[in-house]
């Protein structure tokens, strides 16, 4: 038996290291932001608008104010700084002042001593509405005929996309409508925050569960009209996120509350109220025509692309650009005429939603590719392949394709996963489409399988530089690093300290809390964090490690170059130097820090043209479900996937998220929609929003394709968004193969199935 | 209502092994606020108010309950054991262990919930087959996971307690 001097050691990159929060959250022993607490604290609440549109004639609050135990009744004309704010354009209020624009609108906010006492003081004010006609279909607001609902117009935004021959037509032709319902991220650990005012009033202390903390910081100190630095956040425990963070919800009202009555203010919505404060994905109907050579070569896409933004932009146009630049899939294709639309209704505000605008396109493309496979005498699999974009190939954007682009073997490898098992004669009623209800009759089953592909870009888009900073200390041979990226679920925090760990050789990295104390990291979304924020922890240790190099170098008269890090130790490459990393760093503090920019991207121009985006990611995913066809029940088997993800960082963490977003894909797929009656949502609660559960969760199996993407820092990709993308249409895509029903809509509901 | 407002409540609440008196209450306190807002215990986490998601799960008496659907104030008679109490030495329990080694906590928002409903199953059926782990969970959801890991954790923890572990 031999000793390897290179068995990895504990907690590295490339280990399936421990998240430093685990114990603490499995102990419940977590401070979530719905736990802070402090002394004499009043709990905030907030009355919004039953009206999808409504003019305010006037607003009473003196019957709230009445009510023993309130501290504060605000409204709009309590603002003191801007009015309204948004993540693009400012054009949502903080309170509505003269119109409400959807249901569920905040119209007022109080502060009492009980939650119970702050839901009266709530049903004390009385808003005189004078209700107008809703404006709440998509098509209808691109009509130059109706009246704009906002001043900024109903159109937030077009984009055309036009590239090649504009009058090809393709021996193979197919088109389709595809559409796709409004889905909730539904992250268990609902808003919440505690605001704690400055004693003199002058400022602001807000601990908050979000993805991006500086962002927060600038609206809100907007509003507030008070000057950044008096407006400090920390991140609060973060329940999930899944882009519904990204949008102010509760803060700003926090925070005046805060400001209003001189004590610390705690608010966190119920699960209704989290349905009508945060935005949703965006409900989009989209049009497409493929052109394909008769040997399925595709040559040609048609699209338009129309989403229904809702009341306020939130990140509409950026969704909007993400679905009309990923049309085409991950296929070459020279030839495009798209047309997208992202427009302003009186239904609930659209923005962030894992996969942002991808999901949408990608629902619509790969059921034409499915049509155009059929139309060729093709198998899914076969259409796929012959068109696999690769590195080098340009998007219909003009952009080149620069990132590693193993989408063939993302194919093959998915279809190399082993099949489930053929379901038994005599199932257990849980396995069954239906499941416990046990609804459905085993001789009613069918299996179908289904495919899907997908392309997502990584990092923001269209010029703009989201940056990430982060800092490192060594003192002692232990590293303490500290950031401002918001650990949301994801598990940056392990990542951080693995790379600290291989960086530096130490094995104790500490975390400083996460707060605006630091520079931003920007947001933990767009699956930019590992990239982003690994990349400034990264930087900010290779330049403590430098340092360090530069100190043993000078106490042993030998050059720094020659130095580096084996295990735990620093090194001399050309000599028989070893001290240990502890050693080196007794007495010393080094202290850097690192910004990490993403190489520099072009907004798109009139013809949608340009290098918009900075990286790509890659995905393939093969559905297997069972099919009750007479009461049209689905039941998803088995999700096979092999995932582009450059270089597996935590193969634990990678799994973990690998199988989170399948789960969420499924969900789109056939149970997850928020139902709108006129503007109105009909069902706001878990009840009524089906969410999946332990007994919907498919067999996933997966292949992680390592091929390390050179302008990665650490050579991997972001791996959050791409398992919710194409895992939708294959799961479709195996109920039409079950069924042969066209299934043109996303969430599949059983009527679909059965009279579709 | 916590102050000169409040409702005249007074009772006990036995929980993890300790009796403690609950003052000034509005009789329309939940269990799970009680515990959160008046004893300290914010380990128990809700995120739903209507017993879907299985965030709240405390045991009464044994049985898994969700914390939100129980008034406080009826839960005077009972044994209530929290995420907090299912050890008493502060070390953490086998379950608690196999979650995070297994990978089954990203936000943790539902873990708490989900730790006290496997040690439910555990406790009354030693040698659960997957199907039954994924019944016995079914009503704690969680949105990050997908599920594949927790069903480890399961596994792992079933696995080592069958091996006298």
């Amino acid at each position: 038996m031999s000793t390897s001097t290179t068995t990895r050691r504990r907690g590295v990159l490339g280990t399936s290291a421990l998240r430093p929060d685990g114990l603490p959250k499995v102990q419940g022993r977590f401070a979530f932001s719905s736990d802070a607490w402090a002394d004499n604290m009043l709990w905030g609440a907030t009355l919004r608008s039953p009206h999808p549109h409504a003019r305010i004639v006037s607003i009473d609050t003196s019957g709230a104010l009445a009510i023993n135990g309130v501290s504060a009744v605000i409204t709009a004309d309590d603002v003191p700084g801007q009015l309204t704010y948004g993540l693009i354009s400012n054009d949502q209020p903080v309170f509505a002042r003269d119109v409400v624009r959807f249901a569920g609108e905040p119209v007022a906010a109080v502060a009492a001593d009980h939650p119970e006492t702050a839901r009266r003081a709530l049903a004390a004010i009385t808003v005189v509405y004078e209700v107008l006609p809703a404006l709440t279909r998509a098509e209808e607001a691109l009509d130059t005929g109706t009246t704009p609902i906002h001043p900024d117009g109903n159109v937030i935004r077009r984009q055309r996309i036009v590239r090649g021959d504009q009058s090809f037509a393709g021996d193979v032709v197919v088109e389709g409508t595809y559409d796709i319902g409004m889905q909730d991220q539904a992250f268990l650990g609902l808003e919440a925050a505690l605001a704690l005012p400055d004693d003199d009033g002058s400022g602001v202390e807000l601990f908050v569960a979000t993805q991006w903390l500086h962002e927060d910081q600038k609206q809100i100190a907007a509003c507030l009209g008070l000057p950044l630095d008096k407006v400090r956040l920390t991140l609060g425990g973060v329940g999930g996120a899944f882009g519904g963070r990204e949008d102010i919800s509760l803060q700003v009202h926090c925070c005046l509350l805060a400001l209003a009555t001189g004590r610390p203010i705690k608010m966190q919505y119920g699960r209704e109220e989290s349905f009508f404060g945060h935005i949703h994905r965006h409900p989009a109907t989209i049009w497409m025509r493929h052109h394909a050579d008769r040997d399925g070569t595709l040559r040609r896409v048609e699209a338009r692309v129309l989403m229904d933004g809702g009341a306020y932009a939130s990140t509409s146009s950026a969704v909007l650009i993400n679905a009309v630049t990923h049309v085409q899939g991950p296929y070459r294709c020279e030839n495009a005429t798209v047309d997208g639309y992202a427009v302003r209704t009186n239904n609930p505000p659209c923005g962030a939603m894992r996969g942002f605008g991808v999901v949408q396109a990608c629902f619509a493309h790969e059921s034409q590719m499915d049509k155009l496979a059929a139309a060729c005498g093709l198998d899914p699999v076969t259409i796929r392949l012959k068109n696999a974009m690769r590195t080098g190939d340009r998007l219909i954007t003009g952009q080149v394709v620069e990132s590693v682009a193993p989408v063939e073997r993302c194919i093959r490898e998915t279809a190399a996963l082993p099949l489930p098992p053929e379901l038994s004669e005599h199932p257990d009623a849980l396995q069954l489409p239906g499941g416990s209800g046990r609804t459905a009759r085993r001789n009613n089953v069918t299996r179908g399988i289904g495919w899907g592909v997908s392309i997502k870009n990584l990092m923001y888009s269209e010029g703009f530089d989201d940056y990430a900073t982060a800092r490192c200390r060594l003192a002692n041979g232990v590293a303490t690093l500290q950031f401002a990226t918001a650990e949301v679920g994801q598990g940056f925090v392990v990542l951080a300290q693995q790379i600290a760990r291989s960086v530096l050789g130490v094995d104790t990295v500490l975390l400083e809390p996460i707060s605006t104390a630091i520079g931003s990291a920007g947001s933990t979304s767009a699956s930019r964090q590992t990239w982003m924020s690994g990349g400034a922890v990264d930087g900010a240790c290779r330049l403590v490690r430098e340092r360090l190099f530069e100190q043993v170098a000078r106490e042993h008269h030998i050059d720094p170059l020659r130095l580096t890090i084996d295990g735990i130790d620093v090194i001399d490459s050309a000599g028989d130097l070893r001290v240990s990393v502890e050693d080196a760093s007794r007495g010393l503090v080094i202290d850097e820090t690192f910004e990490h920019h993403h190489r520099a991207t072009e907004e798109l121009d009139e013809n949608g043209q340009g290098n918009c985006h900075v990286a790509f990611a890659f995905v393939a995913h093969r559905a297997v479900v069972d099919v009750d066809t007479e009461l049209g029940l689905v039941k998803v088997v088995q999700i096979a996937t092999a995932q582009d993800v450059g270089r597996v960082l935590n193969p634990l963490a990678a799994l973990g998220q690998v199988e989170g977003g399948i789960a969420q894909g499924l969900g789109l797929a056939v149970m997850e929609e928020i139902v709108l009656v006129d503007g109105k949502m009909r069902n706001p609660s878990f009840t009524d929003y089906l969410l999946p559960t332990a007994l919907d969760a498919p067999e996933v199996v997966v292949s992680m394709i390592e091929e390390p993407e050179p302008q990665a820092p650490l050579g991997a990709k972001g791996i959050g968004e791409p398992p919710c993308i194409s895992v939708t249409p294959a799961i479709v895509a195996a109920i039409r193969a079950a069924t042969g029903k066209d299934l043109a809509r996303v969430p599949v509901r059983p009527q679909d199935i059965v009279f579709g | 209502m916590s102050g000169e407002n409040a409702g005249n409540e007074f009772f006990r609440l036995t929980v993890n092994g300790i009796d403690h008196d609950v003052r000034d209450a509005w009789v329309g306190e939940s269990l799970l606020y009680v515990l959160r807002e008046r004893l300290g215990l914010p380990g128990t986490k809700g995120a739903c108010e209507q017993g879907e998601c299985g965030s709240c799960t405390v045991l009464m008496d044994g049985e898994a309950v969700c914390a939100c659907l129980v008034m406080a104030a009826s839960a005077v008679d009972s044994e209530i054991v929290t995420v907090e109490g299912l050890s008493t030495d502060g070390e953490p329990t086998d379950v608690q262990n196999t979650f995070v080694a297994a990978g089954g906590v990203q936000c943790g928002f539902c873990t708490p919930g989900l730790i006290v409903a496997v040690h439910h199953l555990l406790d009354r059926t030693p040698n659960p087959t997957d199907l039954e782990i994924r019944e016995a969970i079914s009503g704690n959801i969680c949105r990050c996971t997908g599920y594949g890991r927790i069903f480890e954790a399961v596994r792992l923890a079933r696995d080592a307690r069958l091996a006298g572990g």
